[in-house]
């Protein structure tokens, strides 16, 4: 059948099975769809489901099965790597609707939510009984659970409480032909394989999450935050090195380096110390004894380091004041340039010196700006590459500086990506990182869950793998490449 | 395969192969849970495991790896063991990154080297040692977890990287020596708890934390369940950001034991020991409550020899040991119940000659109270005869996808069939 018959198919089952509104056809609302927080990455959907319950996208995804077309699940559409970018032909499933946390279980340390609950809401609901959600990817006042699941986020305070592989203890999971499977729950150990955690982070292509179980955490007792500033990258980096050779673990420790700072003085006025090449800002949490023992050493460390100011936040509103150009870094670098591309590469920590440096010749070289914003404490550097789109050429170097950043993450053992995810962006990168035995491997288990490869195809790897087929032997061209789902490179 | 003659092309083949896997008959020591595999191998690198397991691939071998082989008779036994790869020579720490606290190891390490490695470096690995002598490849290949699993999360959180060798022969490789990794997907969970049916671990690598330089067990003797819920509800409550909190019962009618370890520098460390004694206290309204810089003896040690995993949801754990000795009593059997009471995985031991109908009456009483909120009660070990008759892993969730992973893996089923859930 073709695809146009195929869609023709779905969209009739879509009308008559689900209520009305939740099926959207017109071209122009639609086109809100195209993309998601990677904005040049962009291709209008065929259809649009925004599904208001587990049921809505089972049937959805049963439908889309029954007829081969491709679907691609999508929740607030924050993310950073295309990994919800549509398919022409195919359904977007939009699980932004699905608010409901359906229970706060304190007693349990659970809580069970909807995929479109905003990953800040669960902590909302569970503030006033002393507990958090801990993974706080920097958009976390909107995108969505769902989302994190997909992309296993993390955010500023992995470093120490983990990222959101470590806080999902349950899933219901509509499966990619139309099944919906419970796995895991409120208990740590199911027997079996662990399903949860390999779904956990493969970007929407083994399913559409429906209910996820997290774990709550205790509120710390003090939360202390401290800034210093450095007169360059350098002192600063030695400064990590030696909190973290202290044997301390705080809950967080980011950097900026000077033109990150230049670009949040402008925007924000963050008041950050004169003259500093490169601010640190630490951030303790536990109980007071510790956290207070643990800021004494801190302030050693980047004494000994050559910190040239150190401040110190007490309260929320005073940790709020520090974080702020921190928090408004990224938007910030809109001042100064007016493009830029965010980097994710990962590198490991104690290679951060080095690797900043070799930036900093790669950008000289190529007469290209990078601002680095990054958490310090797990190697995972944001370079913000700047260019003006406007000017012939400036896109391609960025582009090309951008990579050569990846390269050079993987030349020291890192990886292309610490929370972003791959997606559509990055897939091209997975053959420097993984061999083809590797990618191969990791598609026996998307063939274990979507067979036919209709479940965001196109998304993670290079190439897709025609499910049954014995590696290394690929012949005539691959069935989801002719049919336009997917291409080579 | 075709006893005999295939065994015989096998031999002759991994013979040929390489002097280095240093091919032999099985003996009965080699036993995998009564099993005697007919030849065993044992390979220097995950090369040589590659080539033996692509020889054994191309026969339709049953192939079984082995560490230290200490809980190689848990889960059910292996359909067939043809080939069994003993990885003990695989032992090398490949890689210490100090700084960066990331180690690479291989499957055959034992925890008590690396452990005693990793501390001259003022670090660990926070996985105990639960069972004596277990090895990398086999708290990978089990999921199993001590105490640390309280902060520090359980092997599968840990575990940042692996290599692995395929049903085919071919080696693999996910995740990556960096803390923070999400290219591609992270097949480490998905192996991390497998018992050898997906693949065989040639490599591990971990991320690790810092040796605390000062640890204080809060301990005292509950008398029964409900005043474990109290103390646990307390704990739950209070900030004191505890290591672990473990207990242990012999017997239906004694006291549970409690202890919950705090570590940290020494001079706030005792600001948590007297907020922990305090609020302990307090709910428990009990006057001996002690402190001491060692675990007690009883710590991080999985009872047996008939031993069976119960994973319920936390605050179902007063319940359950309730209803645990509610068995012991009825079935007049001693029991040890034991575990990480906060996190609800609790371990409970019995004697061999547990007849197996009350083995199987206890996975009920496990089952009912743990299976509705996705966890269970596997019996790991216990004697062939009455693991025979007993469905010892439970219900599972996912099951149908699990198998289809499973096949998606290992088509041949060649990987110590039988051994998992489902007959997987």
């Amino acid at each position: 059948m073709s695809a146009a018959r195929a869609l023709d198919a779905v969209r009739a089952a879509l009308e008559r099975d689900l209520a009305p509104g939740a099926l959207v056809t017109d071209r122009a609302e639609l086109g809100t769809y195209e993309c998601d927080g990677l904005a040049h990455l962009a291709t209008v959907p065929a259809l649009v489901v925004l599904a208001r319950d587990a049921g809505e996208v089972r049937q959805a995804v049963a439908a889309c099965a029954s007829q081969g077309v491709p679907f691609v699940a999508r929740g607030a559409g924050t993310g950073l790597s295309g990994g919800a970018v549509p398919v022409a032909d195919g359904v977007l499933v939009v699980t932004a609707k699905m608010r409901r946390i359906l229970e706060v279980d304190v007693d349990n340390e659970r809580c069970v939510v909807e995929p479109g609950v905003a990953n800040l809401d669960i902590t909302r609901a569970c503030a006033t009984d002393g507990y958090y959600y801990a993974p706080d990817p920097s958009s976390q006042q909107v995108c969505s659970i769902g989302g994190n699941v997909a992309e296993n986020s993390g955010g500023a305070h992995c470093l120490k409480h983990g990222f959101t592989t470590n806080h999902v203890t349950g899933l219901d999971l509509v499966t990619p032909d139309g099944e919906i499977v419970g796995l895991g729950g409120k208990a740590l150990d199911s027997p079996g394989y662990d399903l949860v955690g390999a779904i956990v982070g493969s970007e929407g292509t083994l399913g559409v999450v429906t209910s996820v179980t997290v774990r709550l955490s205790r509120s710390p007792e003090a939360v202390y935050t401290l800034l210093a500033g450095f007169p360059d990258t350098d002192t600063a980096g030695a400064a990590v090195t030696a909190i973290v050779g202290a044997g301390l673990v705080p809950s967080a420790i980011e950097m900026m380096d000077e033109l990150a700072i230049v670009a949040a003085e402008a925007a924000v006025d963050c008041h950050y110390p004169d003259g500093a090449g490169a601010v640190l800002i630490v951030e303790l949490d536990g109980p007071r004894a510790d956290v207070e023992a643990g800021v004494a050493a801190v302030e050693r460390c980047c004494v000994q380091a050559g910190a040239l100011e150190l401040r110190h936040a007490r309260d929320d509103a005073e940790r709020a004041q520090l974080w702020r150009g921190r928090k408004s870094a990224f938007a910030a670098v809109g001042r100064i340039s007016p493009d830029y591309i965010v980097q994710d590469g990962v590198v490991p920590r104690t290679a951060l010196p080095e690797v900043l440096r070799a930036i900093g010749s790669l950008s000289a070289a190529a007469g290209i700006r990078v601002a680095n914003v990054f958490h310090a404490g797990d190697g995972n550097l944001h370079p913000l590459v700047l260019f003006d789109a406007r000017v012939d050429g400036q896109l391609d170097g960025a582009e090309k500086l951008s990579h050569a950043i990846l390269d050079l993450c993987l030349e020291h053992g890192g990886s292309i990506t610490g929370e972003h995810g791959v997606g559509l962006d990055k897939r091209g990168s997975m053959g420097a990182m993984f061999t083809p035995e590797d990618l191969d491997t990791m598609q026996m288990l998307r063939c274990a869950f979507d067979p036919h490869g209709i479940c965001n195809p196109g998304k993670v790897f290079p190439t897709p793998r025609l499910c049954g087929e014995q590696p290394g032997r690929r012949g005539a061209a691959h069935p989801l490449v002719s049919a336009g789902l997917a291409e080579l490179y | 395969m075709d006893a005999g003659v295939g065994v015989d092309a096998l031999r002759d083949d991994l013979a040929a192969l390489s002097a280095r896997l240093g091919v032999r008959e099985g003996r009965p020591a080699d036993a995998v849970d009564g099993i005697v595999p007919c030849l065993v191998v044992s390979p220097t690198s995950t090369a040589d495991v590659a080539a033996a397991v692509a020889r054994a691939a191309a026969s339709g071998s049953a192939v079984v790896a082995r560490g230290a082989g200490t809980k190689l008779d848990w889960g059910r036994p292996p359909e067939r063991v043809d080939l069994l790869v003993d990885l003990s020579a695989m032992d090398r720490v490949l890689e210490h990154a100090v700084g960066d606290f990331v180690v690479r190891v291989e499957a055959g390490a034992t925890l008590d080297r690396l452990g005693t490695l990793l501390a001259a470096a003022g670090q660990r690995l926070p996985v105990e040692q639960v069972v004596p002598g277990s090895t990398v490849g086999g708290v990978v290949a089990t999921g199993l977890s001590g105490p640390s699993r309280h902060l520090d999360g359980a092997v599968r959180d840990v575990l940042i990287g692996l290599t692995v060798v395929r049903a085919d022969g071919v080696v693999a490789r996910s995740g990556s020596k960096v803390v923070k990794n999400v290219a591609g997907y992270d097949l480490a969970k998905l192996f991390a708890g497998s018992y050898g049916t997906l693949g065989i671990v040639t490599e591990a690598t971990f991320r690790l934390r810092p040796l605390a330089r000062a640890r204080q067990v809060v301990t005292c003797d509950l008398s029964g369940e409900g005043v474990l819920a109290v103390a646990l509800s307390a704990l739950r409550a209070n900030q004191i950001a505890a290591s672990a909190v473990e207990i242990d019962r012999v017997g239906a009618s004694e006291p549970i034991r409690l202890a919950v370890l705090l570590e940290g520098d020494e001079e706030p460390l005792e600001a948590r020991v007297a907020a922990t004694v305090a609020a302990l206290g307090h709910a428990t309204g009990l006057a001996a409550i002690r402190s001491a810089p060692t675990v007690p003896t009883w710590w991080a040690q999985v009872p047996g020899p008939v031993t069976t995993k119960l994973s319920c949801a936390p605050a179902d754990v007063p319940d359950l040991v309730r209803d645990l000795a509610t068995w012991a009593a009825r079935h007049d059997r001693p029991l040890v119940v034991r575990g990480a009471a906060a996190d609800g995985v609790l371990f409970a031991g019995c004697p061999a000659t547990t007849e197996p109908s009350a083995v199987g009456a206890l996975l009920e009483v496990g089952r009912a109270r743990c299976a509705t909120t996705g966890g269970g009660a596997v019996l790991l070990r216990a004697p062939v005869a009455t693991k025979a008759g007993l469905d010892t892993w439970g219900p599972v969730r996912g099951l149908d996808l699990m198998r289809r992973v499973k096949q998606s893996f290992d088509p041949g089923r060649i990987l110590a069939p039988g051994r998992f859930v489902g007959g997987i």
